[in-house]
């Protein structure tokens, strides 16, 4: 017995919106992208279970101390009476910065401590210790 | 003089068939490119300068740090791991202030020789007790 054949449906995903919903993916990605600046100096910093993620991505500097007792601002050496000009200037174009402390675990206290002086003096008091989660 | 011939107008279309993959290629870009929340750490406040005032020396916990990384609260010998508990118990028994914030201020000293790595452990162990009135004071030399 001969059957009739079937028809066979046309079946394809409609890709019209496909540029739009690539296109909303890429303005999401490209409002979201800071690019990085600096590399700054290799460092291990301690795990801590209160670590907090920063407010902003935008108003942030940087700051590097190596165990060798380097500190690094902006991929270059600084000595630490270099810190306080160039904090004053970083804060006196933005108010709302917070500098993120690189520090490595090994560094001495007195370092971090002559580090925090140099940002009183600054007055950009708001600062955070770079740390890993626990 | 003759009226210009108008031109016909042809059908002008720009080929739209590679957008998409055009579009790709810069949102792949920026998938590898971006990197999110690579910035944590633990947010601190550093005192202003000259500005001492009185506190009731009760509210006050002093944690001492050396450089052989041991810790002293109030005089007595803390281990690490006890830090939390300690601090906890002393947040607790000085109540909180009318805004809701506890009353006691831990006291962090160190020493010049003191790991850094020492320092953020014990500011952690504080943190995680619920202290929020955290000062530094600056190590003995």
């Amino acid at each position: 017995m001969q059957f009739a054949k079937k028809s066979k449906p046309t079946s394809s995903i409609p890709t019209a919106s496909l540029p739009d919903i690539i296109f909303m993916l890429l303005i999401f990605f490209m409002v979201v992208t800071v690019f990085k600046e600096f590399n700054g100096l290799p460092v291990l910093t301690p795990a801590a279970r209160t670590t907090e993620k920063l407010e902003s991505k935008r108003h942030v500097a940087y700051l590097w101390a190596d165990e060798m007792g380097r500190v690094s601002i902006d991929d270059k050496i600084v000595s630490l009476d270099e810190v306080e000009p160039i904090m004053a200037e970083k804060f006196a174009n933005d108010r709302r910065l917070i500098i993120s402390m690189k520090i490595d675990q090994d560094v001495e206290m007195g370092l971090v401590t002559d580090i925090q002086e140099e940002f009183r003096d600054a007055y950009t008091l708001r600062i955070s210790y770079a740390t890993r989660i626990k | 003089m003759a009226l210009l011939k108008r031109r016909v107008r042809g059908q002008e279309n720009i080929p739209t068939a590679s957008l998409p993959d055009i579009v790709f290629m810069l949102l792949i870009f920026f998938l590898v490119t971006t990197t999110i929340d690579l910035d944590m750490g633990i947010p601190m406040q550093l005192p202003d300068r000259g500005g001492e005032f009185k506190v009731n020396p009760e509210n006050i916990a002093n944690v001492l740090i050396n450089s052989k990384g041991q810790i002293l609260i109030n005089d007595e010998l803390t281990d690490l791991s006890q830090v939390t508990e300690v601090i906890a118990q002393k947040v607790e028994s000085r109540g909180l202030d009318p805004d809701g914030k506890p009353k006691l201020i831990v006291s962090i000293k160190t020493e010049r020789g003191t790991k850094y790595s020492d320092y953020i452990h014990v500011l952690d162990a504080v943190k995680a007790a619920g202290a929020t009135k955290i000062s530094i004071a600056e190590p003995e030399s």
